[in-house]
């Protein structure tokens, strides 16, 4: 028997985080609801989905029975029902984005094609749930609660459909192949329309009874696109075509189906109004696919978050237990006891993939809590348009720029402390629908495309590292954790939902929004006052990052490059999508900090965390420390490659300010005392140099950019040491005997 | 039976039998390293009692299930997020330790005047289930106890199955040794039933089941009343880990012939 208070070191981390960790860290630890939606999935997961794929059914392309069984456990312990309202039979009150964020991370935590396959439903659920008309949510919401046993009824399962065969569809939307057209139109009746769709990638078609199609009007009575509910009883072809031979999330269904069908115009999503004889659609498909895809992507960062913590386990017991057995080691030895991790890089490589899935989970909750938020106000506002008689996208414009300066003054008070703003003026504001809305549009549309392209992305590299660790095991089936295919799988999250380019070019337009730097730049002090309270949790690195980030962005928008072309527009990704990914990072690791924080101050009264609190905080911090020098890395990297990459370099011959010819060096050297000695350029007076490129660069107006670099590197002070020490507490920290899982 | 049965089923949290389970000294006496970080979960053999009461009180209409866990508070509402899913019940919490260090008379006292204090429980009609066995302290006397405390004489060791007849009586099956069943015919209630494996999977989780649950189960937690010492007189001399080193592992499909093979050889050592 040990004795469990060894000396007085500083406490480190006894056990990996357990849920009640979690729940304070991701905002749920008041939600029953939601704790109880996480066993639950966590339950199949551990459980029917780790079985399937380590008895091989990732193997088929084909939907097996099987597969089939993991639709109905899913139904039966209640994830299917969990996007739906109670008043259509779910049991989830108010949004549901941070309960099927949950969900979906659960599932991922084995397999993201279990993941898909619920995410797939929900999608095709979306649009309605959205956009759809009353009788179309109740039709569609309620038939997808799974059917009770003995009710005579079947359950209603979706897929969503806008991707179409190469060349129409995919990254632009716009393009599409799908059709729709008016098949009957009797007089006084609904119209009957035909529709023409074919399908590419579409998750759920082998199996789905209805599906949601995107489509464009073949037909002058019908004005521009809808999407339009299909169901497998319609008049017509209903193929799901051939499975998709995909490489990875094998237990989703992914097929290639075709559609041509008879339905009645009450199913275009949204309704419609007749105007001239022409059927208008009451929201375009890009409209729909908007308001759905905001949401969905969330979680599919998610999913990516998932696969990186749950490698921490599997790699340190297959690092510790590495060269146990053969008998030629004694329990008690270092070799024996930490095996692969008294090597400090196997550690420091853990600690990042570690770090990484730390951020990435707490930028996607994050995200998924701001949809939370959002939710009930973009529906206040849309019932406070339809009051206003305020309809199109210009209109809705209009009156969002007609309150930006209220929202913008909203945003400097909520930064001010309580005591020294206006708070009647605060209060007026905080309860003004349409200020909120546009101030939570502008985080949402910076948000939702930075978690999806930050968390799959570099989730996907991350996950590379984490297979890496685990040697050859790493890339075989019998992985523990099954570390290989989460790594396959994590390139399909960075694709599938619109891949990194599509989220890189939202955050082009979004992340220049004067609402959201508004909010930037007060996360900035922020994140210094964070640092003077808690030195050690790398804020202050990461509030010079920020700084350098917006120094940046501020500068490309209004500088031109060598040809004297603009840098920053739509276009010009080559500048645009490095500091959509420059900005990731930083939102990422501060989000990491802010969760931390939380469960400093909430985790600190929790009875349960009481032993190993201290060092369980600690490392959490530790890793936000490397996680904030990783990001400002990166920042500063992507920054002083766009500052100065679009500049042409000084030459010898062009015009150089600081060159001097060693003639005229010595003349004025003789009147000036120690002029020489400075530095200065020197041409011989034979014209050779020094070998170099040309001049070394000095750009007027950058000064405060160069000191910003300068001071983002002593900034760094202190993150390797922060590293050290996570990487000693993987060496100690307690893991189970086992995985939960099987393999 | 008209009324239906009482049930109540003593069932607390165990460490996740997969975590690695090493004992220490604590202040407080013997311990387990990290344990109150550990992730928890129901008894397993107490999990099989409610599983079959649930299924019980389906079976005889008028039946009610209470589950009595004595356990820390804090850590019994984070069990609860799971076990609250399984089945519905009422709940009844008593706030102190679950550890194995703990002397089965004193908890088992502690119990008692826990069920004693159920308000609107018929002592009658009680069938008091629990696990036969624990995957901690496994004293095998816990559930015992508590109904001779509760003046129950009719009592049932490792049962496998209940099968109730209409007038209220049941007919029981004990395991005994040599791979055998005893089956006994009881009169009926009240009765206690320390429950082996029974037949039942474990059902899936229902997270709407679970939030019906929450509504006793928040009260309950609430108003949970200490236990004071559960130790009693109990001294521990020295708390080792069997020699014989547990490897956990997870197999899927082994055969029993192959089971047996290798726990016969992992016990000579
Ligand atoms: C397993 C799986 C399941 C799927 N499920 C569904 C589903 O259920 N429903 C559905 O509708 N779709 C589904 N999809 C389709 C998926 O959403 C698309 O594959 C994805 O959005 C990318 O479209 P694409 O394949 O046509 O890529 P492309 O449009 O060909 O793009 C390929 C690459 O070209 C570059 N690129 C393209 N356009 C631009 C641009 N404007 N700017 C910069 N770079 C650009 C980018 O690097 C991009 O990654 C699924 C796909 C897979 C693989």
């Amino acid at each position: 028997m040990t004795d469990s208070n060894p000396g007085s070191a500083k406490p480190t981390l006894k056990t990996l985080p357990g849920d009640d960790v979690r729940q304070i860290l991701w905002r749920y630890a008041d939600r029953y609801d939601l704790q109880m939606v996480v066993q639950s999935a966590r339950s199949v997961a551990r459980g029917l989905v780790a079985r399937l794929v380590a008895e091989g059914a990732r193997h088929s392309h084909e939907w097996t029975p099987d597969k089939q069984r993991l639709l109905d456990a899913m139904d039966e312990a209640g994830i299917t029902a969990v996007a739906i309202d109670p008043e259509h039979g779910g049991y989830i009150p108010g949004p549901k984005n941070l309960a099927l964020a949950l969900v979906a991370f659960e599932l991922s935590w084995v397999d993201a094609g279990a993941a898909t396959a619920s995410l797939a439903g929900n999608l095709a659920l979306a649009p309605i749930h959205e956009r759809g008309t009353p009788e179309q949510v109740a039709k569609y919401m309620g038939g997808a609660v799974p059917a009770a046993p003995g009710e005579d009824r079947r359950t209603l399962r979706g897929a969503f459909a806008l991707t179409e065969p190469i060349p129409y569809v995919g990254v632009d939307t716009n393009t599409m192949a799908g059709r729709v057209r008016v098949a009957e139109w009797k007089e006084g009746e609904e119209p009957m329309l035909h529709v023409d769709k074919r399908g590419r990638f579409i998750t759920n078609a082998a199996f789905a009874n209805f599906v949601c199609a995107a489509v464009a009007s073949d037909d002058p009575r019908i004005k521009g696109s809808c999407m339009i509910i299909l169901e497998d009883t319609d008049e017509g072809v209903w193929d799901p075509g051939s499975p998709t031979l995909k490489l990875v999330h094998q237990l989703s269904a992914t097929n290639d189906p075709i559609y041509s069908l008879k339905v009645p115009a009450s199913r275009i999503i949204g309704g419609y109004t007749v105007q001239d004889g022409v059927i208008v659609p009451n929201y375009s498909h890009a409209e729909v696919i908007e308001a759905v895809f905001r949401r969905t992507r969330v979680t599919v960062g998610l999913m990516t978050a998932a696969k990186l913590l749950s490698a921490v386990e599997p790699v340190i017991r297959y690092h510790r237990q590495r060269f146990r057995g053969g008998g030629q080691l004694q329990p008690g030895s270092p070799r024996y006891e930490l095996g692969i991790q008294q090597r400090e890089d196997a550690l420091h490589r853990l600690v990042d993939v570690w770090a990484t899935g730390e951020a990435a989970a707490s930028l996607g909750f994050y995200t998924a809590r701001l949809f939370d938020e959002f939710d009930p106000l973009e529906r206040e506002k849309d019932r406070l348009f339809a009051e206003r008689g305020i309809k199109g996208a210009r209109a809705q414009l209009k009156a969002f720029a007609a309150v930006k300066d209220a929202a913008l003054e909203f945003i400097r008070l909520e930064h001010m402390p309580a005591d020294k703003r206006d708070t009647a003026r605060y209060e007026e504001l905080l309860n003004d629908t349409l200020v909120q809305f546009v101030v939570k549009d502008a985080l949402s549309q910076v948000f939702c495309p930075a978690t999806k392209l930050w968390n799959t992305g570099v989730g996907a590299n991350m996950m590379r590292e984490a297979v890496s660790l685990m040697g050859g095991y790493g890339i075989t089936e019998d992985c523990p954790g099954f570390l290989g295919q989460k790594w396959m799988d994590a390139q399909l999250e960075a694709t599938y939902e619109g891949p990194e380019a599509v989220q890189r070019r939202q955050l082009t337009v979004t992340m220049v929004n004067d609402l959201f730097l508004a909010q930037f730049r007060h996360w900035i002090r922020q994140m210094r006052q964070i640092a003077a309270r808690k030195p050690g949790t790398g804020a202050c690195t990461l509030a010079t990052a920020m700084e350098l980030w917006l120094w940046t962005i501020e500068h490309l928008q209004k500088a031109k490059d060598a040809n004297g072309d603009t840098l920053y527009h739509g276009q010009r990704q080559g500048v645009a999508f490095p500091m959509a990914d420059a900005l990731s990072w930083l939102l990422a690791s501060r989000q990491q900090i802010l969760d931390v924080l939380e469960l400093e101050e909430k985790g600190k009264d929790n009875p349960v965390l009481a032993d190993g609190f201290e060092g369980t905080v600690g490392f959490l911090t530790d890793l936000c420390h490397v996680m904030a020098a990783r990001a400002s890395g990166e920042v500063g990297r992507i920054a002083a490659e766009l500052v100065y990459g679009y500049l042409r370099h000084p030459s010898w011959d062009g015009d150089c300010d600081s060159c001097f010819r060693a003639s005229e060096l010595e003349a004025v050297a003789s009147v000036v005392p120690g002029f020489d000695s400075s530095p200065l350029e020197v041409i011989q007076d034979d014209s050779s140099h020094a070998d170099k490129a040309g001049p070394c660069v000095r750009f007027p107006g950058m000064e405060r950019f160069r000191e910003l670099r300068l001071k983002l590197d002593g900034c760094l002070t202190g993150a390797r040491l922060a590293k050290d020490r996570a990487a000693a507490a993987l060496t100690e920290v307690m893991i189970p005997e086992a995985l939960d899982y099987p393999r | 039976m008209s009324n239906g049965y009482h049930i109540v089923v003593c069932g607390s949290l165990v460490p996740d039998p997969l975590q690695t389970l090493e004992p220490v000294t604590t202040p407080d006496g013997p311990g387990l390293k990290n344990e109150s970080m550990l992730p928890s979960v129901l008894d397993p053999w107490a999990a099989h009692a409610l599983y079959e009461a649930a299924h019980l009180a389906k079976s005889v209409p008028g039946s009610k299930v209470w589950l009595v866990s004595l356990g820390p508070k804090a850590k019994l509402q984070q069990l609860m997020m799971a076990v609250a899913q399984k089945a519905s019940f009422e709940f009844v919490a008593v706030d102190g330790s679950a550890s194995g260090f703990t002397d089965s008379f004193e908890t088992a006292q502690a119990l008692a005047k826990a069920i004693e204090s159920i308000a609107g429980l018929d002592r009658q009609r009680l069938l008091l289930f629990g696990g036969c066995s624990s995957a901690s302290r496994d004293a095998g006397t816990t559930v015992g106890m508590v109904g001779a405390l509760l003046g129950i004489e009719e009592q049932f060791l490792a049962v496998d199955e209940i099968v109730p007849n209409d007038d209220g009586s049941f007919r029981v099956k004990e395991r005994i040794e040599g791979a055998q069943y005893l089956v006994s015919e009881c009169a009926g209630a009240p009765a206690v039933l320390a429950w082996a494996t029974g037949n039942l999977p474990e059902p899936p989780n229902n997270p709407q089941v679970g939030m019906a649950n929450m509504r006793t189960i928040l009260p309950a937690l609430a108003k949970a009343q200490a236990a004071g010492n559960l130790r009693g007189s109990l001294r521990f001399e020295s708390v080792e880990t069997p020699t014989q080193r547990r490897e956990t592992r997870v197999v899927k499909d082994a055969g029993i012939d192959e089971i047996a093979q290798e726990l016969a050889e992992w016990i000579r050592g």
